[in-house]
């Protein structure tokens, strides 16, 4: 009998890039695996131990009925429960669909959409389920996921950075695209993770890790209209990747109100 | 500035790199009260142990590699010269780590660092030490110095409290403390079945004391904030001067050297400046939210 | 302003190369001005060719432009978005090791070369902040040695100003822009000379491998026209009467509250700052756990996590935390190392992303603006 902890790993409605980075861990991932007791991880291993499981992550967003009912016995059957991934924890890039009509995308793209079982929605886990800890990212950092994972092994609580995009470019030296160049850029509001790549390649920031604690997207919303863009123009900033994410919900609520008139 | 303490040591010479700890071994572990235990410390290298000393009130950095470290303080008798003890409460990252460690195990300690208790300023006067829950710990060596010059003050009183009787610290060292001169008693929030003692919030118990001499009494108080809060109004109350009351405050501790900025408490650094505080020193910032 | 009595002696423009040479003969890694990212950044330069000849910089709250000049100065912009922090007080160091052994846990210092830094173009503001660093790092009850170690060896080519940027507000905090101390050689940019002095005997030992002669009369005068022309320039004021007690006995203005509606609390300020010196260091682990670093990294008091404790943030709001940096900067600083903790350079007003004017907030709350 093992003592080591089981980790299963599920996918809801996804590209699969978090489970690809947990993969490319190699190095890693091998310690990590001598750790722990893979129990659950179709894209990785055909053995499919039955739960509990004592960690859980889960990548992609609720977009069916079904995988709403899913979510609702993974929870069941994990100790401890993480999400990975922007979909996951925000609904991802297809939470688009949200602000637009779900029956006109199925028209739109599928032969016979009367086949599709879809929800008008795709939500974040923790929309459903209490989940223990999220993991940001548009792919996640798999140097963070192996840091959760060891923390968990070890049976420390996790923590990853909160901080801003901006204090790792100014750390490794990048020059602010907006105050240089005024390029729009979210990263005074997005939580760091990925090493601020985007900038450093004359790039604003996308948002891919979300937004940070107690961010003020407002003032920065504001401070680009006053600067030159159009709300209209803006909508699309926040909308990303994390566009579903509360704090960035907002604000592209309230540039699409002013795009409007209202 | 508070006087020099009557332990006066020679403070050991400044090392050549203030983020180096001293690798010590875990002699022993005595489990306390919930989640709280006291790990006795020795240094594997005997030179250091030879002149490591610290003053009642003083806290050390406890590393962890890989973990990360933590401040505590030390709740040891100042004239430890083998082992010192540290009663740790589980609560963050390192110290959920620690709490897995068995008797041998090795970590990094680096100190004694802060601020320490101004022993010297009780000599002569009455003293009261209020201690809330786990606020015992670094008070204890308080109590260790009093009772090794019991002669030099004149009353002393402890006053515990603590949520529930099983929340009380060091319960079994209470009769030696009593039986060495020392008034003690105990208030608990809740009683639980079986518990004869007083219940009440420890401000009460200094409330309800005889002061016969306000001015000559001292009041070194540690716990939660809100408790010191009441415990210093009514210490005012009753006549104690503020410059004769002291508290220990508790900000993110970093680097215990003055150099990472994070435990700033308005113009201060807790690291340098407190943990230990004379009262009217620290007094406008306390109140205000946030700071 | 006095001029000073020292001797300055004339540098022909082209010969400031041979400064370079004789620096890198003597070991030095020379940092000085170039373009790079759209800004004038400090890097490591070998020839006079890679300073941001023709060049300036225009700077408001939360823009900054490179723009062409109508001459070919050298040293014709104010400050960019880097400090001479990056390179005494580096964004990464590592500051300890631990080993797993079979005797335990062993502790040890890294020893990794120190580089030998000559840094060109300091601006007074700038060595004002070095010095409010050397108070910070050298002048306490523990050094830090990886600041030290920097520190003693680098060599200092100030270069005064003579011309200011619209954040500028040296002259209200006393720290220029004439560089009076704390460098090893100054210039002074005229069209096809520098004027230069001598600060320390190694500056001059250096200075003497170089072709120069004694500055006449009237090279000096337009070398001191040219130093006030920078001091006309600056517009930008912050009143600092009293301001420790301003700032100290107003922790409750209601000023705070609105800054925060403002504030990002991204950290850009304080990252940019050349005087702030908040870090905070990092477990860094091999796979097996058995090797591990602790690597200190920049760190920032508009960071929730930086006043973690116990399960709870301290300063829970960005308010407290714009708050906690102004007062700090330019009130408690004063009790902690016996001067402001600003320089005046105006990089947290420059590199706000959203242009917050810390002389605007202190004015607010000095009740003269609304």
């Amino acid at each position: 009998m093992s003592t080591r902890p089981t980790l299963a790993v599920f996918k809801f409605a996804s590209c699969d890039g978090c489970q690809l980075s947990l993969l490319d861990a190699e190095d890693e991932l091998l310690a990590v695996a001598g750790a722990v007791d893979i129990a659950f991880f179709p894209e990785a291993s055909s053995r499919m131990l039955p739960g509990p499981y004592d960690i859980a992550l889960v990548e992609g967003s609720i977009t069916t009925s079904h995988d709403a009912e899913r979510i609702q016995e993974v929870r069941k059957q994990s100790r401890f429960l993480m999400t990975i991934g922007a979909c996951a924890t925000a609904g991802g890039i297809q939470a688009l669909r949200n602000w637009g009509d779900t029956a006109e995308f199925l028209q739109a793209v599928y032969a016979r959409p009367e086949y599709i079982s879809t929800l008008a929605t795709s939500t974040a886990i923790a929309d459903h389920v209490t989940v223990d800890f999220e993991l940001r990212g548009c792919p996640i950092n798999h140097h963070q996921l192996v840091e959760v994972l060891s923390s968990l092994i070890a049976g420390r609580r996790p923590r990853t950075p909160t901080h801003s995009v901006c204090l790792d470019c100014k750390r490794r030296g990048t020059v602010c695209v907006t105050v240089a160049q005024g390029i729009p850029c979210l990263g005074p509001v997005t939580q760091a993770g990925c090493g601020a790549i985007c900038p450093a390649y004359d790039r604003g920031c996308y948002g891919c890790y979300g937004p940070v604690k107690q961010c003020n997207s407002e003032s920065l919303g504001d401070h680009f209209i006053a600067t030159g863009s159009t709300p209209g123009e803006l909508v699309p900033l926040f909308r990303n990747f994390n566009g579903y994410a509360p704090e960035f919900r907002a604000e592209s609520d309230r540039l699409a109100r002013r795009a409007e008139g209202v | 500035m508070n006087s020099s303490p009557v332990t006066a040591p020679a403070r050991p010479p400044v090392p050549e790199n203030p983020w180096l700890s001293h690798t010590v071994r875990i002699e022993q572990i005595v489990p306390e009260i919930a989640e709280v235990a006291t790990y006795e410390l020795a240094f594997v290298d005997s030179t250091i142990a030879a002149t490591y000393q610290f003053q009642p009130g003083q806290f050390n950095m406890l590393y962890l590699p890989g973990v990360g470290e933590v401040a505590i303080s030390i709740s040891a008798d100042p004239r430890s010269r083998e082992r010192w003890a540290h009663t740790i409460r589980v609560a963050g990252s390192v110290t959920q780590s620690l709490a897995r460690l068995q008797p041998g195990a090795t970590l990094g300690l680096r100190g004694p660092y802060g601020n320490p208790w101004p022993v010297a300023a009780c000599e002569g006067r009455d003293v009261i030490l209020v201690a809330g829950g786990i606020g015992l710990a670094p008070l204890r060596p308080v109590i260790y110095e009093l009772l090794a010059n019991r002669n030099r003050y004149r009353k002393v009183t402890v006053l515990v409290g603590a949520r529930t009787p099983e929340g009380l610290l060091y319960p079994g060292q209470y009769a030696d403390w009593k039986a060495a001169g020392i008034d003690l008693q105990t208030t608990v929030d809740r009683a639980s079945p079986g518990w004869l003692g007083n219940v009440g919030v420890v401000p009460q118990l200094l409330d309800r004391m005889a002061l016969p001499a306000p001015q000559e009494t001292v009041l070194l108080v540690c716990g939660p904030e809100v408790m010191m809060h009441f415990t210093v109004k009514s210490a005012q109350r009753r006549g104690v001067p503020v410059e004769n009351i002291w508290l220990s405050s508790e900000r993110n501790m970093q680097c215990a050297v003055r150099l990472c900025g994070h435990c700033q408490l308005g113009p201060t650094f807790v690291c340098k400046d407190g943990p230990v505080y004379r009262f009217d020193q620290i007094a406008p910032f306390l109140k205000v939210e946030g700071l | 302003m006095s001029t000073s009595a020292a001797t300055e002696l004339f540098l022909a423009k082209p010969h400031l190369q041979q400064l370079l040479n004789a620096l890198s003969a003597r070991g030095y890694c020379i940092i000085g001005p170039t373009i790079d990212q759209s800004a004038i950044v400090y890097a490591e330069i070998r020839t006079v060719d890679e300073l941001p000849q023709g060049w300036t910089d225009q700077q408001e709250p939360a823009t900054y432009r490179l723009v062409r000049r109508e001459d070919n100065a050298w040293f014709g912009y104010a400050v960019g978005p880097h400090s001479w922090k990056r390179y005494l007080f580096p964004p990464f160091a590592t500051v300890a090791v631990a080993d797993r052994t079979a005797a335990g846990w062993q502790m040890s210092t890294p020893h990794e070369p120190v580089p030998k830094y000559a840094f060109l173009g300091v601006r007074a503001c700038e060595l004002a902040a070095i010095k409010i660093q050397d108070k910070v790092f050298l002048e306490g009850a523990y050094v830090d040695p990886i600041y030290r170690a920097r520190r003693e060896q680098a060599f200092v080519i100030a270069v005064n100003c003579t011309s200011a940027g619209a954040n500028c507000f040296c002259t209200s905090m006393n720290t220029g822009p004439r560089c009076t101390t704390g460098f090893d050689l100054a210039l002074t940019e005229l069209p096809d000379a520098f004027l230069v002095e001598v600060g320390s005997d190694s500056g001059g030992e250096v200075l003497a491998e170089l072709q120069t002669r004694v500055a006449d009369v009237e090279e000096q005068a337009a070398a001191e026209r040219a130093r006030q022309q920078a001091v006309s320039q600056i517009t930008k004021r912050l009143d600092t009467t009293d301001i420790r007690n301003l700032l100290l006995t107003n922790l409750e203005h209601p000023r705070w509250a609105e800054v925060a509606t403002r504030c990002l609390s991204c950290t850009n300020c304080t990252m940019v700052c050349p005087t702030c010196f908040c870090a905070s260091v990092n477990e860094v682990s091999d796979l097996q756990g058995d090797h591990v670093e602790r690597q200190r990294q920049w760190d920032s008091c508009f960071n929730l996590d930086f006043s973690y404790m116990n399960g709870g943030h301290i300063r829970n709001d960005i308010r407290s935390r714009y708050r906690q940096w102004m007062t700090h900067k330019l009130a408690s600083w004063i009790d902690q190392f016996g001067s402001s903790g600003c320089v005046g350079c105006g990089r947290c007003i420059t590199w706000c992303p959203v242009g917050i004017d810390l002389t605007e907030e202190v004015a607010a709350i000095r009740g003269e603006t609304p």
